[in-house]
């Protein structure tokens, strides 16, 4: 958009691939409102002056407004409503959608902070980390009470609610600091929730896996996970201690549930007969609310592991089975029913 | 056990009514004493089942409660003059702002004009002499004192700090008094079920003969379709807020996911009321304009049906669209787009209002008088916020706008520059009805002409906060914001200090007011019949049913023409 457009609104800079979109939008719709209250209102001031009272006590004889003119008014609103719904939608509807190989950051929040775990093991309090024109995926929980993620400068703004495990997307388009902002209210430090996201070019982003120097003044650090090198191999630990592996296999074979080999991102059939991609949304789900989607021709036998596995856990265990999602499986003896494909979806690719 | 009064309808006509019950009703001019000085002692007001009385009973409370929540508003945007600390701690902010949304909409604006104005008016629009159930009308009076009061309490025990929203599991947790504001929100609950009950009741049962349903004043139907949502939606916000209630007392955990519970559920479970709630406040103020309109411009409204049927239309479309308040809360996809649509729609009833509305200007024989200064200022605010409402209905916009300043300004262009500014316009049109005095015109639309300005400026500036990305409920803020803030703060001072004026131009024509007439407005609506300030049992002669509270072809039939047979008339008009 504009400048000056993005001037007149009080705008924040456009900074994520979507936002010039939802501007766009928001300029007609704003448009129209100014215009739509300024006009009603100069019609009535108009007929206040041509039909002001000439004596006292007069009468007018009865008239309506006809249907035509009822309808067409009605007609046209609602169009252009409709109008407005159909484009909103579809902007919210692509705003919702992660696109194929964006990368994954693991987002926990907790009053007052963020914190970012990467699929290397870093993890960061705060500030956010990412590279320039790359889709980043964020699977968001909470520790505790509501709040909500929120970029003024993407244009984008998520929930972040306990118990659930939410993902969002963006894609910044030019390097810079931008505000991160708690916009949910969630206790006496609300207004000092924040944080930024640290948009990095190509080159600075490769410097910054590499050590520490992009890192902003302020910005804390946790090594617990890193030591233990990264997500993935986390995982596996994890899925050992917290006995994972008693019903799901990593060699292919079907146990008691269904193995982890090519899962991430393959086509998952449910026992209602619907279907579902195994991302970052369906795994965390399937480990908060087992019962919630039963995959077909297992029982329904899972516990659920909320209260049990912490955020950085279930980011551990979800880059583990993200990381066995391209190896072949090998069944080492044949069974009557046929093991899950190896995974057709789109696949997440690591950084 | 209440039963419906027959002789409550109107008096004279044959239903068996006791004599000795009849106000003076033999001949024009001679009513019994009115209704103020029927009975001048403490009790006769606090054991009253006269409508008006209770009517002005709920009106004095809400004014306190409005003069309350005003204060509230004045000392939090005295608190954001600066970007970090000005007059209190973020603790006391973030009770001051809750406090100020339970008292403003539960205490002020849901009773403002239904169980005040409702309550005086519906009976008399109807020709009846009282609601259908008077002594529950009185306990639902006195269980929104009760309540209130309980508010009161809770505040003095600290107040609460959930916001109006009680969100859990915040609310579960806070440290704050919850428990006991949700105790005083439920009580009052109870009232606005038992008024919504009475006033459909009485709707139904208590018009006069020849009074068909398309013969009610537009109030009626406003008042109507707001106890439809009253009676339906409130349980719903009850049972909600007892669960968060006996979550943070006991520790139940019932929202909370640890336990099974779904902090989402309780945001369904609370805007399933609460968007429904605000057509509670706003349908009556619809109400209001649709009386002052047709009275000032005197012309007939240029399409009653179309008020009628979309004030139904809100009613009920407003049901299915809570969830345009959940887009970014982890709602599916689909349902999103459900609840944007929906929301669409329902923006098409007021839209339809809106035109109506004007339309009903076009060849009339317009008098600018305040409560039609009040009306201007209500359709620009309102029409600019309904386009707003719109705005963040529209889900990809929403995403941005979500729980920031736009949507503080939004909801207040609705609930300040619609309700309030309706509201005044109902102090002002119905005075002299119920006081029986004339204001100062000048002086009244100067306060009209500051309310105006005076919210223009506070809330117009919170769009562009809102825009620039500062979110709602923040006790620091970045200084960039703070011009706007600044600009903010200025027009709440304006506003309250307009607000003072009009409290002081009308309690001062209470005392000095000229002696209104019966009718002072030319106004065709049935209870402009009645003397002002009307007899206890409201008419002393029969208002012109036949010709509909609308029609403005033919001149006034009260007063003079009253003793004229309808053949009669029927020949020299």
């Amino acid at each position: 958009m504009n400048d000056w457009i993005l001037w007149l609104l009080d705008l924040p800079p456009e900074a994520s691939t979507y936002a010039a979109g939802v501007d766009c939008l928001h300029f007609v719709v704003i448009t129209t409102t100014v215009f739509g209250a300024v006009l009603v209102f100069l019609l009535a001031v108009y007929w206040l002056v041509r039909y002001r009272q000439r004596r006292p006590l007069e009468t007018t004889a009865t008239s309506s407004i006809s249907l035509r003119h009822e309808i067409a008014l009605i007609g046209g609103l609602l169009s252009l409503f409709l109008a407005f719904w159909v484009v909103g939608a579809t902007q919210y509807n692509h705003m919702r959608s992660p696109p194929a190989g964006a990368m994954t950051v693991y987002v926990t929040a907790k009053q007052w902070m963020w914190k970012f775990g990467y699929p290397s093991g870093r993890a960061s309090m705060d500030i956010l980390t990412v590279p320039v024109h790359r889709p980043v995926k964020l699977v968001m929980t909470s520790r505790d009470v509501i709040h909500s993620f929120y970029v003024p400068a993407f244009r984008m703004k998520q929930d972040v609610v306990p118990g659930r495990y939410y993902t969002a997307w963006f894609e910044a388009t030019s390097p810079g600091q931008y505000a991160i902002e708690c916009a949910e209210y969630c206790g006496v430090s609300h207004s000092r929730m924040g944080g930024a996201v640290q948009v990095l070019s190509d080159e600075d982003y490769a410097r910054w896996l590499g050590g520490k120097e992009f890192d902003a003044p302020g910005a804390r650090f946790e090594g617990s996970v890193a030591e233990r090198g990264d997500l993935a191999s986390a995982g596996r630990d994890v899925a050992a201690r917290r006995g994972c592996f008693a019903c799901h296999t990593i060699d292919g074979q079907p146990h008691i549930g269904p193995t982890w080999v090519g899962l991430f991102g393959s086509e998952v059939t449910l026992a209602d007969g619907t279907s579902v991609v195994a991302d970052e949304a369906y795994l965390t789900r399937s480990m908060m609310d087992p019962q919630a989607q039963i995959v077909r021709g297992y029982k329904p036998v899972m516990p659920t592991y909320f209260g049990v596995l912490e955020a950085t856990e279930v980011a551990s265990l979800v880059e583990f089975m993200k990381s066995i999602a391209d190896v072949t499986p090998t069944p080492a003896i044949t069974l009557p029913r046929v093991a899950p494909e190896p995974g057709t979806g789109s696949r997440g690719s690591l950084p | 056990m209440t039963t419906i009064d027959a002789s409550a309808l109107f008096p004279g006509r044959a239903t068996g009514d006791d004599p000795a019950q009849e106000p003076a009703a033999a001949a024009p001019g001679q009513a019994g004493p009115s209704y103020l000085t029927d009975g001048t002692t403490v009790w006769s007001w606090i054991a009253t089942t006269d409508h008006k009385r209770i009517g002005v009973m709920y009106f004095v409370t809400t004014v306190f409660a409005l003069a309350m929540g005003g204060a509230f508003a004045l000392l939090l945007r005295a608190e954001h003059l600066t970007p970090t600390r000005t007059i209190v701690d973020a603790y006391t902010y973030n009770r001051l702002f809750t406090m100020h949304g339970i008292v403003m909409v539960w205490l002020f604006m849901i009773p403002s004009i239904p169980a005040a104005f409702g309550n005086f008016l519906l009976p008399m629009m109807l020709g009846a002499k009282d609601v259908a159930f008077p002594r529950l009308n009185l306990l639902s009076y006195y269980i929104y004192l009760v309540g209130s009061i309980w508010v009161l309490v809770a505040l003095w025990m600290g107040g609460c700090d959930t916001g109006w929203t009680f969100y859990t599991p915040y609310s579960a947790h806070s440290p704050s008094a919850v428990v006991p504001t949700v105790f005083g929100i439920f009580i009052v609950g109870w009232s606005t079920i038992l008024t919504g009950m009475n006033f459909i009741v009485t709707t139904h049962t208590m018009r006069a003969r020849g009074l068909g349903w398309f013969r009610m004043p537009l109030f009626v139907w406003a008042m109507y379709g707001t106890s439809i949502i009253q009676v339906l939606a409130t349980p719903v916000l009850a049972i909600s807020l007892a669960i968060v209630g006996v979550d943070h007392a006991l520790d139940w955990g019932l929202f909370d996911p640890a336990r099974g519970g779904d902090p989402v559920l309780y945001q369904h479970l609370f805007w399933f009321y609460s968007h429904p709630a605000v057509y509670i406040m706003i349908l009556p103020a619809m109400g209001v304009i649709s009386e002052v309109v047709p009275t000032f411009c005197h012309h007939n409204i240029s399409s009653y049906k179309a008020i009628a049927y979309s004030t139904l239309g809100i009613a009920f479309v407003g049901f299915g669209t809570w969830g345009h308040h959940m887009f970014v809360a982890g709602i599916s996809a689909f349902d999103a787009g459900a609840f944007g649509v929906l929301s669409m729609l329902v923006a098409i009833f007021s839209a339809i209002k809106v035109f109506t509305w004007v339309f009903t200007m076009r060849a009339g024989s317009i008098v600018l008088r305040t409560p039609l200064v009040y009306f201007f200022a209500f359709l620009f605010l309102f029409v600019f916020g309904g386009m707003t409402g719109v705005a963040v209905a529209t889900q990809s916009l929403d995403v941005h706008w979500h729980d920031t300043y736009f949507v503080v300004a939004h909801f207040h262009f609705i609930m300040v520059g619609g309700t309030l500014t309706a509201w005044l316009a109902a102090i002002h049109y119905w005075f002299p009805k119920v006081t029986g005095k004339m204001y100062s015109e000048r002086w009244a639309t100067l306060g009209a002409v500051l309310v105006f300005g005076g919210f223009f400026l506070t809330f117009f500036p919170q769009f562009l906060l809102g825009n620039a990305g500062m979110p709602r409920r923040y006790y620091d803020y970045d200084p960039v914001y703070q011009p706007l803030h600044v600009a903010s703060t200025i027009g709440a001072f304006i506003l309250g200090a307009a607000m003072l004026l009009v409290c002081i131009v009308l309690v001062v024509a209470i005392f000095t007011g000229e002696r209104a007439s019966a009718n002072p407005w030319d106004s065709r609506s049935y209870e402009w019949y009645a003397p002002s300030p009307p007899p206890k049992h409201n008419f002393d002669r029969e208002p012109a049913f036949g010709r509909g509270p609308y029609d403005y072809a033919e001149p006034f039939a009260g007063a003079a023409e009253f003793e004229a047979s309808p053949e009669a008339k029927a020949g020299t008009s």
